[in-house]
């Protein structure tokens, strides 16, 4: 059997003259997680899509599971489990009765699509609503009969297009601890993100994407490194005291911030532990008072501001 | 909890190309009658409707202009022609629903025979206009309205009734496939109004202005009505014209059928 999963080679595809996927490349070994991130309209959606085969390609070559997409379309649909932005699910139907369908099709005969839908129903804990109309379920019952669904195979690849948009934090653990459990059995999981955090904890690799292209691409460890790790913020009692404060930090201009409105400074940080003690101490001494310190992971923006630097800024202004 | 989902990889049975249309059929005709079975209300009024019609045009409105002879034998086969022609609505709405929802996406993503899901489609509502043929016919006997030409030609009936309704399900197929949500439906859904009363489905063309009556009579559900009332005997029926309610569905069924079959194939364009 290939190392690879999924092998993608210069993909490219246009929406009405606009680019989404403009020379896309990208493999993902077996049996890994492998986190696609980027802002909206990046292209993640439209990679997910020509992947599970619900989109040709204008141009490159892509393969999953040893099969094109365009060419062994139908031998991939039997290797694949998606899972997209939205429900795709029968609204009217019991969730029984979509998985039971989704069996059925799926060639697993009427027997076997019965057993394997209340199996999943009972892996999701959906075993009590199995009856009700999906229309009726909660956002997050809704996304897990989803999930179920794109399982119905066991899937060699599973596509997951920003699971986890939308929903609260429950939902969310919810959809890492089943995800985990899948690479357990051996899946190959390629599952696009807007959330830098939900790609260092569920992913092996990660490709960050922006404007059709990868941009970076590495272990959650060789992004961070990178793009300068985490990052403390300081929010001050007294505003009027940010130069005085800014100055306890010898790091060159723009590598700390400044928001005079919300009177917060923010530094990168190598040392989580050392970095929050060494701050307290040092306002302490300059005895400057601060109303909340808070470590946190950089968000998608500073990332992005770090691969693409000027770069994207002058193109957004453009 | 990991054998659940251990991938069963190359143990797994390779895929037949073309072997299981018939089944992958089934299933999604299946699921529309399943639909019918959560919303029977839905199906109900989907029955009652044509057959309020009938009763406003028979009795509220009472007879049609320039129809000689016994009105509700004039009626009855213009009802069951425009019942086929309504039946276009339910046909985009449902698709276009299924298109709104992303429920199509996992259809597409999944190894199911192509066409399988409109074939499930073209079934259920071939089926629902049985039904309807059956619940206007009933009332429409129960009235007094009688068939003159005895079973056979009945039958003829049917089956031209059905091969219209089965040329407007392509077109809404395809109107469906084009129109994309279900808001532009509503307004493609005002359209079949005019093309059901431009019809000779409640007065006879020879009372309309002359402009009027040649649109009308070219309108293919007229050939359909004219030639239903020619098989079972009733007033406005002109000899001959059976062919007419041949040739139209089918040179509608030549157009639309291959347009909306190239339309969901270009879903993944």
């Amino acid at each position: 059997m290939a190392e690879t999963a999924i092998t993608v080679e210069g993909v490219r595809k246009k929406y009405g003259g606009a680019p989404a996927l403009d020379g896309l490349d990208l493999v993902v070994r077996r049996g890994t997680v492998h986190g696609v991130l980027g802002p909206n309209g990046a292209g993640k959606t439209t990679l997910v899509r020509i992947l599970s085969t619900l989109v040709r390609p204008d141009g490159g070559r892509a393969e999953v599971a040893g099969h094109d997409v365009v060419k062994g379309a139908r031998q991939v649909r039997f290797r694949i489990g998606l899972l997209g932005q939205h429900a795709a699910l029968d609204e009217e139907l019991g969730g029984f009765q979509n998985l039971e369908m989704f069996g059925r099709l799926h060639r697993m005969g009427a027997r076997g699509a019965r057993r394997r839908a209340a199996e999943l129903l009972v892996r999701f804990g959906l075993e009590d609503t199995g009856r009700k109309a999906v229309r009726q379920y909660s956002g997050g019952m809704r996304r897990r009969l989803d999930l179920a669904a794109s399982l119905i195979t066991e899937p060699e690849v599973l596509f997951l297009d920003e699971p986890t948009t939308g929903l609260d934090p429950r939902g969310r653990a919810e959809v890492w601890s089943a995800v985990r459990s899948l690479v357990g059995g051996g899946t190959t999981v390629l599952l696009t993100t807007q959330y830098l955090e939900e790609a260092d904890q569920l992913s092996d690799r990660i490709s960050v994407v922006d404007h059709g292209r990868v941009i970076a691409d590495g272990t959650a460890g060789e992004l961070k490194a990178r793009i300068g790790g985490d990052r403390i913020d300081v929010v001050l009692r007294d505003g009027g005291l940010l130069g005085a404060a800014r100055s306890l930090w010898p790091l060159p201009g723009d590598e700390v911030s400044v928001d005079v409105d919300r009177r917060l400074l923010s530094a990168p940080v190598t040392d989580r532990m050392a970095a929050l003690s060494g701050v307290v101490r040092a306002l302490e001494a300059a005895g400057i008072e601060a109303e909340d310190i808070a470590l946190r992971r950089p968000t998608l923006d500073e990332v992005f501001l770090h691969l693409t630097g000027a770069d994207r800024n002058v193109k957004e202004a453009a | 909890m990991s054998t659940t989902f251990a991938h069963r990889g190359p143990a797994r049975p390779a895929p037949v190309p073309g072997a299981h249309v018939l089944a992958d059929c089934w299933t999604m005709t299946r699921r529309e009658l399943a639909h019918w079975a959560r919303q029977p209300v839905q199906v109900l009024v989907g029955l009652v409707f044509p057959v309020m019609l009938l009763l406003m045009f028979g009795y509220l409105v009472g007879g049609g202009r320039g129809v000689t002879g016994d009105y509700l034998d004039y009626l009855v086969p213009g009802m069951l022609a425009l019942t086929m022609a309504f039946g276009l609505e339910g046909t985009m709405l449902a698709v276009t629903r299924d298109l709104d929802k992303g429920v199509i996406d996992r259809f597409r993503a999944m190894p199911m025979a192509d066409g399988a899901v409109l074939v499930g489609r073209a079934t259920a509502d071939m089926l629902q206009s049985v039904l309807g043929l059956a619940a206007l016919t009933g009332v429409g006997l129960a009235l007094g309205w009688r068939v003159h030409n005895g079973i056979t030609a009945f039958f003829g009936a049917v089956g031209l009734l059905l091969l219209f309704r089965f040329a407007m399900l392509w077109i809404g197929i395809h109107l469906a496939l084009v129109a994309g949500k279900p808001e532009l439906v509503q307004a493609v859904q005002i359209l079949v109004w005019p093309v059901g009363f431009l019809s000779n489905a409640f007065a006879a063309p020879d009372s309309m202005p002359g402009w009027l009556g040649t649109a009308v009579q070219w309108n293919p559900m007229s050939r359909t009505a004219t030639a239903v009332r020619d098989l079972l005997g009733g007033p406005g029926g002109e000899a001959g014209h059976v062919w007419a309610a041949v040739v139209w569905p089918l040179a509608l069924l030549a157009v639309f059928f291959p347009l909306a079959v190239r339309r969901f194939g270009r879903l993944n364009g």
